[in-house]
């Protein structure tokens, strides 16, 4: 199990007037090498729960395992800079973070930050470019020229570049337009069916979720309101709709079918099944 | 009446390339129109230009029958009004009510006019609880809806939104879209919104797709989703219902072209054989 939270919780700003408790006793296991989405309203502790994962932030109360470390509440954490070489985490908006004169610059420093030489550092962050789909001619540009889709590819490619076992990813795709989206999510799809690695993605867009994710965790309060796999979570839509989050399109298809007086079954999740229930039960016409 | 006439418009950012290939289009006054079409096709530039914050290199463009040129610009403005993408980007004052007073002091409006002005507009993006909150307590959707009052206060007649969703949660997204909807339900204001959401585009009265800085398609919701073989080649998203035509097409199940899935269902109903 590559991931363990035990009873974490953790509260912001302890002791003064901004005291904000964002996660209550938590207790989670992530599968290894599957995708596994975090969903759940903007505040509910998603961004929170992640940034555990590389001790960004520290539980209050709580262990959690990553790997084969250990992180205890109250213990000053070990070994600090392989976790954070072995878990990625990507921000919201990561391209705001570029910051080096080129980007070939930019993607190399992890790599030289963890004692990577020079030489093996742009190899390594090449790798990476070309991974994440960036023409080598952008390589000697500066990350401010690039458009907005590339900045972030560029950005995630700084962190692939440090070849993390575990990659988190809070809200990749927010503010790209459908096709970045679509190479985005196709690219961590890869990283984890190619590469074995072991992906969270933080998400909004449930079309993502049912596409191309293993699992789902649903984050209500600070609390763990779910954890299932995609399967079981949209078998049909009644716990989506239980928690106010828009089933996708394919589960609302269904629904209306079923209100109309079709018979679909829960297992149907894709759409030329769908097509070949209904036309089973449509007389020929026109 | 049209609301905007736009002819042989082209623009470039620099000398390698042309952003804005020789466009021609129209958009009805009072009408929803949507702007759609990949990152890089040329959408955010024509929003710019419509607003006279680029300078076209050769064409006409008509706001409301007036020419876009040096002499008109400053009653243009007062015509247009733009909401971006980000919402950390144009929240200008230190609270809600000072970011929608910010327009109406630059254009010298009387304090005693203002607060009717503020409140009426806080009211139509129902922020107005939220007064003399500062920005840093508003989620994104309220930021967005603060953006929204601030260009409404300003009377324009035609209203640009670009991308004025895409960077907000579902729960954002949908406050946006509700006040768009009813502002544009009570006023004869023009909507001009570029945006990525499909069934925005569905409910839309006209909708215009964007490719490398030409028109590729113009027409109706319906006229645009029925060219299915073009929509292909700009490699556009259509409607759920579409697709779950497409596929049923495939299973020798031939339905008319719906843009909304209860329409869809609706006609399949009529088929069904459990009846």
């Amino acid at each position: 199990m590559p991931i363990q939270f035990e009873h974490v919780s953790h509260t912001y700003s302890t002791g003064t007037p901004y005291e904000y408790k964002a996660l209550y006793d938590i207790n989670l296991e992530i599968e290894e090498g599957k995708i596994t989405a975090i969903i759940g309203m903007t505040g509910s502790g998603k961004s929170t729960l992640v940034q555990h994962l590389n001790a960004l932030l520290l539980p209050e109360k709580g262990t959690i395992r990553i790997l084969d470390r250990t992180i205890t509440a109250g213990e000053k954490p070990k070994n600090l800079k392989s976790l954070r070489g072995d878990v990625g985490l990507v921000f919201q908006f990561p391209e705001y973070q570029l910051f080096e004169e080129t980007v070939i610059k930019d993607v190399a420093f992890g790599p030289k930050n963890f004692g990577a030489s020079e030489e093996e550092a742009v190899k390594k962050a090449k790798h990476a470019l070309s991974m994440v789909g960036l023409p080598a001619e952008t390589y000697e540009k500066s990350p401010l020229e690039l458009s907005g889709g590339q900045k972030r590819r560029a950005a995630i490619a700084g962190i692939l570049a440090m070849d993390p076992k575990i990659l988190v990813l809070d809200e990749p795709t927010a503010g790209l337009d459908p096709l970045g989206t679509v190479s985005m999510m196709s690219l961590f799809s890869k990283l984890n069916r190619e590469m074995g690695k072991t992906v969270l993605i933080v998400t909004h867009d449930m079309e993502q979720v049912f596409k191309y994710c293993d699992n789902v965790v649903v984050v209500e309060n600070g609390k763990i309101r779910t954890h299932t796999s995609v399967q079981e979570f949209f078998a049909d839509s009644s716990l989506c709709r239980e928690m106010n989050i828009l089933p996708p399109a394919l589960i609302r298809m269904k629904d209306l079918l079923k209100e109309a007086g079709f018979r679909i079954d829960d297992n149907i999740q894709d759409l030329d099944r769908l097509a070949y229930a209904v036309a089973r039960q449509v007389k020929k016409h026109g | 009446m049209k609301a905007i006439e736009v002819s042989h418009l082209t623009f470039a950012y620099d000398d390698t390339k042309t952003t804005i290939d020789d466009i021609s289009f129209s958009v009805e006054e009072g009408s929803y129109t949507t702007i759609v079409g990949h990152n890089g096709s040329g959408k955010s530039t024509v929003a710019k230009l419509l607003a006279g914050l680029l300078e076209k290199k050769s064409g006409e463009i008509k706001l409301g029958g007036l020419d876009l040129n040096m002499k008109n610009l400053t009653a243009i403005r007062s015509m247009i009004g733009i909401v971006f993408q980000n919402p950390d980007n144009q929240f200008i004052g230190s609270t809600v009510r000072d970011d929608i007073a910010f327009g109406l002091e630059n254009h010298c409006v009387p304090q005693e006019q203002m607060d009717d002005i503020i409140n009426l507009n806080a009211g139509k993006v129902k922020m107005t609880k939220y007064l003399d909150q500062e920005p840093t307590r508003l989620s994104g959707g309220q930021k967005q809806r603060v953006a929204i009052a601030g260009v409404l206060a300003m009377k324009p007649k035609i209203l640009i939104f670009d991308e004025a969703t895409s960077m907000l949660d579902p729960q954002g997204k949908d406050e946006i879209k509700k006040v768009i909807t009813q502002i544009h339900e009570e006023s004869s204001l023009t909507i001009l919104s570029i945006t990525h959401d499909i069934d925005e585009v569905a409910n839309s009265d006209a909708v215009i797709a964007m490719n490398n800085g030409k028109i590729a398609m113009a027409g109706t919701p319906h006229e645009v989703f029925s060219d299915e073989k073009k929509l292909k080649e700009i490699q556009l998203d259509i409607p759920f219902s579409m697709k779950m035509q497409g596929a049923l097409k495939r299973r020798g199940v031939n339905v008319g072209n719906h843009l909304t899935m209860e329409g869809l269902v609706k006609e399949l109903c009529q088929y069904n054989s459990n009846m």
